[in-house]
């Protein structure tokens, strides 16, 4: 279980910080004016599908002393 | 036995293992990694999507953002690990309790009152915040958001919205240290990337990575906030816990003081990397909207702008974690004031309480003058407790005076305590001095004056007696 919740738990934090990530290096490397491949809205419903994933997995996965 | 008497017997049973009133026994320490998570949560706040962009209207430069946010963040991390840790691990106490084994319990009753007070301000501007991402939930123009020049409610929708998050605080909060701590404990990690995945987002509209350029303020913008400034104010904005030694409550909870630099990961990820990523969102909508910084935009719709629902929940859930340990020290505060009360009814009367400033954005919106006012009342109280702990002997003054007399109400306390803070509340209504330059000499001119009064109350105990 807690093997499951912990791939559970990093899909989930890569997911946050992976699209936004992606969408401003193509925005940047595309220059002024450019769109990038991946649009905000796709980087918006990854990080919302993953904030979900992330409060299921993590009370599995880290555990307070 | 009734089912509510028996429900009332384990909220008693919980309240009595805080240990409040003694020594944390072995089998209460907990490890570092409770430290760690804590303190990430607690300073990866709500709040620190109000003070980013508080910078942003105070004209901070590029080289305050990224070097003196560095050295007071540092400075405030070796005054958690080598004054309050150390202190905390030596004495297991609460503050309260500490104070009042030194000043007595009248006085602490006092103490007790500004603390708890300035603890419900402080986790009412988060209440404030996390309001603010509410409002993208709803229609547009449901909610009507606050701005930086808002002091007063700003209709009937967000008078709900912040009562709902309030309440959902507090219930919180009853269940005491160990659900605060897990709860951010959890909501860390993700949080940070949050605010980090905010200002990739701003970065790729903005067109470019190059952060210095952003943070530096176009020519003409008025500055009025210094280096020093940001040094001071990133390393006294929790003057109180640390140097005032607020946090003896939470870390005498710790195996050893080296869980005092668990505070890094608060100060750099929380005061470090997320002020500056709150900061850009604003300068997003400066540069791109041509919104007004001295205005400025509420929290929850820049977030909603930039990363949409993930941003909003985590702008409710980094209010949620700052705020339960607040109003779990702010109950903490009333219970010591108050006789007999129960720690569920403390709690609940500092969410009351968090609730009704929360209504009121002024607390939010003048957040860098109120923690350094906050830090200034309260880190004195400090200064005393760091003489009593390391110098009392040296001195020879006499350690817990209060409780060794029996005095209920130690009138050198209430002296070397009331004076710096009288001077200082002079020179920053009068002379305008910057309020976060005026926690760490007010703390020290406490402990001196503490040391000579002690010396003299007792040079005429002596005297009475021959």
């Amino acid at each position: 279980m807690k093997a499951a919740a912990t791939s559970v738990g990093l899909l989930a934090l890569a997911g946050t910080i992976g699209p936004p990530a992606v969408f401003m290096l193509q925005s940047i490397s595309g220059g002024p004016g450019s769109t990038p491949a991946l649009s905000l809205d796709v980087v918006k419903t990854v990080m919302c599908v993953s904030t979900i994933a992330w409060f299921v997995a993590a009370p599995f996965w880290m555990k307070v002393e | 036995m009734s089912s509510l008497e028996r429900d009332i017997e384990e909220l008693e049973e919980a309240a009595s293992s805080e240990y409040e009133r003694q020594r944390v026994p072995a089998k209460a320490l907990k490890g570092p990694s409770a430290f760690w998570g804590m303190y990430a949560g607690e300073h990866t706040a709500g709040t620190e999507f109000m003070i980013g962009p508080l910078f942003v209207k105070w004209g901070a430069d590029a080289f305050s953002l990224i070097v003196g946010l560095l050295i007071g963040n540092l400075l405030a991390v070796l005054t958690w690990r080598y004054l309050t840790a150390t202190i905390a691990c030596e004495q297991r106490l609460t503050l309260y309790y500490k104070m009042e084994k030194i000043a007595g319990r009248g006085l602490v009753t006092l103490y007790n009152l500004a603390n708890g007070l300035l603890f419900c301000f402080l986790a009412g501007s988060m209440i404030t915040v996390s309001a603010t991402a509410v409002g993208p939930f709803f229609p547009p123009g449901t909610i009507e958001m606050p701005t930086f020049q808002s002091t007063m409610p700003t209709g009937p929708a967000w008078i709900i919205s912040c009562i709902a998050i309030g309440v959902a605080m507090t219930l919180v909060a009853l269940k005491g240290y160990g659900v605060v701590a897990q709860v951010g404990h959890y909501a860390a990690p993700w949080m940070f990337l949050v605010f980090v995945a905010c200002a990739l987002v701003t970065l790729g509209r903005l067109g470019t990575a190059d952060v210095w350029a952003l943070l530096t303020p176009p020519a003409g913008t008025p500055k009025t906030i210094s280096f020093l400034g940001i040094v001071f104010f990133s390393w006294f904005c929790n003057a109180a816990m640390h140097i005032g030694m607020a946090d003896l409550s939470v870390l005498r909870f710790a195996k050893k003081p080296s869980a005092g630099w668990a505070s890094a990961s608060g100060m750099f990820l929380g005061h470090y990397v997320a002020w500056i990523c709150a900061a850009l969102l604003l300068i997003y909508w400066v540069r791109q909207h041509g919104v007004d910084p001295q205005v400025g935009k509420d929290p929850g719709t820049m977030v909603n702008d930039a990363v949409g629902w993930a941003g909003l929940i985590c702008v409710i859930i980094a209010g949620w974690t700052t705020a339960n340990p607040t109003i779990y020290r702010a109950g903490l505060a009333f219970q010591g004031m108050i006789p007999g009360i129960s720690r569920t009814g403390a709690t609940l009367l500092a969410g009351g309480l968090c609730i009704a400033a929360g209504i009121f954005p002024a607390f939010a919106m003048n957040l860098l003058d109120f923690v350094g006012i906050y830090g200034t009342i309260l880190a004195p109280i400090g200064g005393i407790i760091v003489v009593d702990h390391f110098l009392a002997d040296a001195v020879g003054i006499p350690r817990d005076p209060a409780e060794r007399s029996g005095s209920a109400f130690n009138m050198v306390v209430l002296v070397a305590w009331l004076v710096p803070v009288a001077v200082a509340m002079w020179l920053y209504k009068t002379q305008g001095v910057f309020a976060s330059f005026l926690p760490l000499p007010c703390a020290i001119a406490c402990g001196l004056l503490y040391i000579v009064l002690s010396k003299l109350a007792a040079r005429d105990a002596i005297a009475v007696r021959a």
